[in-house]
């Protein structure tokens, strides 16, 4: 027992080998490789990747395969975003994790509101939860028509008439925030529950509306992490660690850390900085 | 918890439960610090704070290896006069003893950083002289009697709060430099910070950590800790607070045993989660009974006899 006593399965650092490196679009790239443990990953819950003499990062679970095989979509953002874009197939990664929550399924009528990058989790939350949806909506917005990823893998699932695309430069889809067609939609249609993730800026948008309309929300919440164990205090929230408590939040939590939801994180320092 | 038999005076901070939060371990903000109060800690101590703000490593700080983990965060905080706001606030919300962390590059910025933590409420100051990561603080001061020694005496005059001074196990003689560090006007030792350590991945030839070289918690550090506590009780009369690899209460009372008067808990709230100071608490609580004592003081330094 004593040994259990730090001993977090899931926090031991097992390397691997990148599978397979797809490019999904100029900025977006999709890293497979074999792990366990996060083969088991339910939707939601993330990992933290090692690049080598680089940095460590959190990164959503983008699908699992029950042979072991684990996906994640990497957008080329910084230092070590771009590091993991300019690795080969079968070279070294390190992996901890899984780590989180992960969104509850629930059933009914089923909302998503992916925004960015947002998208990512919320594509294999959609592969899991479709069988038990009565109907499930799916919208979806980015800056440009580039920065949709996966939008053709969403309407093959969802089929296309319940996908909502939408550009803020109008290139592709509807020209607005993915949050407006949020809100023209819930002003026709109850739904049961909506899954968010994207930029928080949207998500408070989104909680607005899912308090308006009196609708069940969870979101996932990204901030700097660094042990993910629930420790260090770097991702705090309010009173929620989001590596330990979240990254999935539900409305009620949501409006508890109001004050901070979609208004500021935590910087390296550990100053709140204003989104 | 309540119970007569856990409360004690710490340096002249009362505490309901001999259990305390070890620095480090969230402490950025008032509202997880109450977390922990919620817990059951009789007292918390804050992440180190510093003159300015700093970012610390980059990634991986953590890692985790048999029974403990190894970390180099590299003392990320958001400056002392951005913390003062985080002080007040605890002190609003929070009804035990709060002790601020302080670290500092000179003896002048422990003093500066401690002044501004007092002033901003803090019921006492642990001076960070042992993080062992970071160059030119931490135990680059704590591991030199003499420079320990004017960082502490400096500190006691600029402040008339009680200065607990945490000690590095990364030394020939942690004994020597308690003494130093009590000669000095240190009100409380805290023992230990974390061991000096490494881990390397095989596969890539790397080290892990971002900076190399970190510090190891947890579990595996328990008996050095336990022997520090021994040692440093045989030659010092201030109060030691024992730390490293406690999560239960039979930890708990083999550091009082060697001498500790209270007990401070981190790495083990990862496992075991805040509620960890609650039954490490009771556990203690149902020994002394158990064994016929009035008040955990008395078990203090009770293995010296034997």
């Amino acid at each position: 027992m004593r040994l259990l006593d730090y001993h977090i399965v899931a926090n031991k650092l097992r390397t691997t080998q990148i599978q397979n490196i797809k490019t999904e679009t100029s900025t977006v790239k999709t890293f497979t490789f074999k792990d366990e443990l996060c083969a088991k990953a339910k939707p939601g819950q993330f990992l933290m990747l090692w690049v080598p003499g680089v940095d460590e990062i959190p990164l959503s679970i983008l699908d699992v395969q029950k042979d072991g095989t684990v996906a994640v979509a990497v957008k080329r953002v910084g230092e070590a975003t771009g590091a993991l874009h300019n690795k080969q197939t079968g070279e070294i990664i390190g992996i901890r994790g899984p780590f989180g929550n992960g969104f509850t399924m629930k059933k009914g009528k089923v909302l998503i509101v992916a925004g960015g990058t947002g998208v990512f989790p919320l594509l294999f939350l959609s592969r899991k939860i479709k069988p038990k949806t009565a109907r499930l909506i799916f919208i979806i917005g980015a800056k440009t028509r580039e920065d949709l990823f996966f939008l053709d893998e969403i309407e093959r699932l969802c089929g296309r008439e319940n996908v909502v695309a939408s550009t803020e430069d109008g290139s592709y889809g509807i020209k607005c925030l993915a949050s407006e067609s949020l809100e023209l939609l819930l002003c026709k249609e109850r739904f049961d529950v909506i899954y968010t993730c994207g930029p928080e800026l949207m998500m408070r948008k989104v909680l607005d509306s899912a308090e308006k309309y009196g609708t069940a929300l969870e979101a996932s919440l990204e901030r700097l992490m660094r042990c993910a164990i629930g420790l260090c205090g770097s991702c705090v929230v309010g009173k929620y660690r989001v590596c330990r408590d979240g990254p999935v939040f539900n409305g009620q939590q949501l409006i508890e850390v109001r004050a901070e939801f979609g208004k500021s994180k935590r910087d390296f320092d550990g100053r709140k900085i204003p989104f | 918890m309540k119970s007569n038999r856990l409360t004690l005076n710490l340096a002249g901070l009362k505490l309901a439960n001999p259990t305390m939060l070890a620095s480090g371990i969230l402490g950025y903000s008032a509202e997880t610090l109450e977390g922990i109060v919620a817990g059951g800690a009789g007292a918390v101590v804050t992440k180190s704070v510093g003159l300015k703000p700093r970012a610390g490593y980059a990634n991986p700080t953590v890692v985790q290896v048999e029974c403990g983990l190894i970390n180099a965060m590299g003392l990320p905080n958001p400056g002392i006069d951005e913390f003062v706001k985080e002080i007040r606030q605890a002190k609003k919300v929070l009804n035990v003893p709060l002790v601020v962390s302080v670290y500092g590059f000179s003896e002048e910025e422990y003093a500066a950083v401690s002044k501004k933590a007092a002033d901003a409420g803090a019921d006492a100051l642990e001076l960070n002289v042992s993080c062992p990561h970071v160059k030119e603080t931490g135990s680059e001061i704590g591991q030199k009697p003499e420079t320990l020694s004017k960082v502490i005496k400096k500190v006691k005059a600029a402040i008339d709060k009680p200065v607990f001074v945490k000690l590095s196990p990364n030394v020939t003689s942690i004994a020597d430099i308690a003494e130093t560090a009590a000669k000095a006007g240190a009100d409380a030792l805290t023992a230990i910070n974390t061991v000096k350590a490494m881990a390397i991945d095989p596969e890539t030839s790397m080290p892990i950590l971002g900076n190399k070289l970190g510090g190891l918690s947890g579990s595996a550090i328990k008996p050095i800790a336990a022997r520090c506590v021994y040692d440093i009780y045989e030659r010092v009369k201030v109060p030691i607070i024992g730390c490293g690899g406690i999560a239960n209460w039979r930890d708990a009372i083999e550091f009082f045993l060697a001498g500790a008067s209270a007990v401070q808990i981190g790495t083990a709230i990862a496992t075991k989660g805040s509620s960890v100071f609650r039954a490490v608490s009771r556990g203690i609580d149902a020994y002394l009974k158990r064994k016929g004592f009035k008040n955990v003081g008395e078990i203090v330094g009770l293995s010296h006899r034997c």
